[in-house]
């Protein structure tokens, strides 16, 4: 049903305007045939013709300004943040953080900007990263202006759960502007989850970009692999609860631009996780290529080989895959609409 | 209380001239001080840019998709990405930004379907989404010979040939009493009484499409202002003139008939300009039945044009031009209305259309009075129900 709001919303939107889109088009009357030569202003460029004539992509072959941005999809993608470890007395591993809320205005397509909320001034997040058992202290302060809190999933005590009402006596619950609160707990189980804040409304506080991923180790750590960090989101830049931009890691088309480098039959390792709002299910498929699925990566032995898999919200898994043969391989959701608005990119195989 | 005003003091043109301009000149110096200092005292608007661009006309050719964009609102408008169908789709533009006013065409390619809908959201640098609708997708036809020929037929069998035709009741007019004649004009003003609400509606229909920037509905009434005046300043200058030339009301007759004819043509130009635009969008069915049916619609206008001139003896050549000054702006409307259709210029021009008309029927209103000096008596209503009765019963055959 969701998916249907922003259709609905739109054209609801076209029939406040008067007539303005039935009549344009009804009375929409010829162009002059020499419209193409008012337009000396037209760009012929060959990015925005390669954009056109191969795949979905922006106009004009415009890229966003990742250094404006002050975070690069391209270095997210394989961005784990340890923590600053120490030793306890019981010999276990501390890890501690600081995750700072902030309002900032990012680009989200060229020449889009959008208002976003942040962790650390970047969407998603810092991709938190532990091994089952270590102790964490994740120091959370909140410059927006705006309450936040921030909520992992796992196993934990209620008071650290980062929900409003849980935790006042200790200080946690709702954190005001200004105002800085520690969480404290142990990881586990291990798999890929996620943090995101819980203030109220939930959607706007999620989808203004207030989430990040949380890898949680197993003991034994899985096999060495070339890991990318990816987070399915969108953005509703015109605030009627559906998406315009889809994209994973924020920036919309921005690895059919700058594909994923990875190295031929070498073990490649993808931790997914969907924080879309708006829309109930997002997916991932891979051309040309299979890969084994973890679930929620709680489990060593894969639950399915496919090319393709679905997630709902907060949803998540581990892929682990190979490329065999050089070259550049597509992926997207396979809702077809999310990829062309947004969420699609290349990984590119090169020889070992 | 001394009520006698005092005699205005003895002045020289170039001083009234002087009195006149100085708060003229004090105004356009505090408004320049006023921007020089940026508006002292008033902080900024509070809240986000108001991104009010309206999208004006859409245009359909292989492959591309054309959108006519105004910016209607106080605020710059940067259209950054095309949404068309739930896809980012590339285009191309004149404008990075859209001031006040200023309008654009986007060209956005995208492999259209012809019968197929579209939905298009245009994404500006804030995220705003303009939408417009392709209800269904009809190419646009190009303007060339061909098609100006084609409008021009059209025009001919909608506008100019049902208008000679029904001119052709003029021998029978001849032989008929005074008494019929004033129930015929009285039957020509309840044609005119029906074609103004007809006009005043259809702009105002118009009017409340596309950009508003310009006035929107308030053009029509403005039009039918000026139409009215204008057509009455010519009236009169002309029946100046004329009664210095001849001395006598002979040319009457003429006169009036030629004010219907500039009524009905500016009303016809308007019919032309909705059938052209209907047409270009692919909305209309060059068929048959439509165009029979304009034919029987506008015969009726042709009586209209011959009834004053009933007791004259105007020449083919004179009764011909009217015939073409009443049906001929068809053919001019329809060129308007398939290459260059803009909602504000048809609305202010059947709002001229509608105002010329009512001064028209201020014209033939004496010339129903009956030998009692009545105007409203049982046959002039009777005419006048008549006229009204039967545009609306054949305006039931078209349908643009």
């Amino acid at each position: 049903v969701v998916a249907f709001t922003r259709r609905r919303v739109l054209s609801s939107l076209a029939a406040s305007l008067g007539a303005v889109a039935a009549g344009a088009s009804q009375l929409g009357a010829a162009g002059t045939a020499t419209a193409a030569d008012e337009m000396p202003g037209m760009d012929h460029d060959p990015a925005a013709a390669a954009a056109h004539s191969g795949h979905a992509g922006f106009a004009r072959g415009g890229i966003v300004d990742s250094a404006a941005n002050g975070f690069d999809p391209s270095l997210i993608v394989r961005d784990f943040d340890w923590g600053r470890t120490s030793k306890l007395a019981d010999g276990r591993t501390l890890r501690e953080w600081n995750l700072v809320a902030s309002d900032k205005e990012i680009e989200i397509a060229p020449g889009v900007r959008y208002a976003a909320w942040t962790f650390n001034g970047r969407v998603p997040g810092p991709t938190l990263r532990c091994v089952d058992g270590d102790r964490l202290r994740i120091r959370f302060s909140n410059g927006s202006a705006h309450p936040h809190t921030v909520h992992f999933h796992g196993i934990h005590p209620s008071e650290m759960d980062g929900v409003p009402g849980l935790g006042e006596n200790i200080g946690g619950g709702l954190i005001q502007p200004g105002q800085s609160f520690t969480y404290e707990f142990d990881a586990g189980p291990f798999g890929l989850h996620l943090y995101h804040c819980h203030a109220s409304p939930l959607a706007a506080h999620i989808a203004k970009g207030l989430y990040g991923m949380f890898i949680v180790d197993p003991k034994e750590p899985r096999a060495p692999a070339d890991e990318l960090v990816m987070v399915m989101n969108a953005f509703d830049t015109n605030f009627d609860f559906g998406n315009e931009i889809y994209a994973v890691n924020t920036v919309g088309f921005h690895y059919l631009n700058s594909p994923i480098k990875v190295k031929r039959d070498a073990l490649v390792r993808i931790y997914l996780v969907n924080v879309l709002e708006y829309d109930p299910i997002n997916s991932f498929h891979l051309h040309a290529n299979f890969f084994h699925y973890f679930p929620t990566g709680t489990s060593l032995v894969p639950a399915e080989y496919t090319d393709t898999i679905s997630q709902v919200q907060g949803q998540r898994g581990i892929l682990e895959l190979t490329f065999p043969y050089p070259g550049k391989y597509m992926f997207h959701a396979h809702k077809t609409e999310f990829a062309e608005l947004g969420w699609m990119g290349f990984f590119e195989v090169e020889d070992q | 209380v001394n009520a006698e005003a005092a005699p205005p003091p003895q002045t020289s043109g170039a001083r009234l001239w002087l009195l006149g301009l100085i708060p003229l000149a004090l105004m356009a110096g505090i408004v320049v001080i006023f921007a020089a200092l940026g508006a002292p005292g008033l902080a900024e608007r509070r809240g986000p840019p108001v991104e009010n661009l309206v999208v004006d006309k859409i245009a359909l050719h292989p492959g591309v998709i054309q959108l006519t964009v105004r910016n209607d609102g106080p605020d710059a408008v940067s259209v950054r990405q095309v949404i068309v169908n739930d896809g980012f789709a590339n285009f191309t533009s004149k404008y990075e930004q859209l001031t006040r006013l200023a309008a654009d065409t986007i060209r956005v390619d995208y492999p259209w379907i012809e019968g197929e809908a579209y939905e298009i959201s245009l994404l500006t640098s804030t995220g705003g989404v303009i939408p417009a609708e392709i209800p269904v997708a009809v190419e646009t036809p190009e303007a060339g010979p061909g098609f100006y020929g084609l409008m021009a037929l059209l025009g001919t069998y909608v506008g100019v040939i049902p208008v000679l035709l029904g001119m052709l009741w003029l021998p029978l007019l001849r032989r008929s009493k005074p008494s019929v004649i004033r129930v015929l004009i009285a039957f020509t003003i309840g044609l005119l009484v029906f074609l103004i609400v007809d006009a005043l509606l259809e702009g105002i229909e118009i009017a409340g499409q596309g950009s508003q920037a310009f006035g929107g509905q308030a053009l029509v009434y403005l039009g039918a202002i000026v139409g009215y005046l204008v057509l009455a300043t010519v009236d009169s200058t002309m029946r100046s003139r004329g009664q210095a030339a001849s001395g006598g009301a002979k040319a009457g007759g003429l006169h009036l008939a030629l004010l219907v004819a500039v009524g009905i043509g500016l009303h016809n130009l308007g019919e032309g300009l909705a059938i052209g635009a209907a047409y270009a969008a692919g909305a209309l069915a060059l068929g048959a039945l439509l165009v029979i049916g304009f034919a029987i619609h506008n015969t009726t206008e042709g009586l209209a044009v011959v009834a004053p001139v009933a007791k004259n003896r105007p020449s083919l050549k004179t009764l011909a031009g009217l015939g073409l000054l009443a049906g001929g702006p068809a053919i001019v409307g329809a060129w308007i209305g398939a290459s260059a259709f803009n909602g504000s210029l048809v609305a202010s021009l059947l709002g001229v259309g509608a105002g010329a008309i009512a001064q028209v029927i201020v014209q033939l209103a004496p010339f129903i009075r009956n030998e009692a000096g009545q105007f409203l008596y049982p046959k002039s209503a009777g005419g006048l129900l008549g006229g009204i009765g039967v545009l609306y019963a054949t305006s039931l055959l078209v349908s643009v």
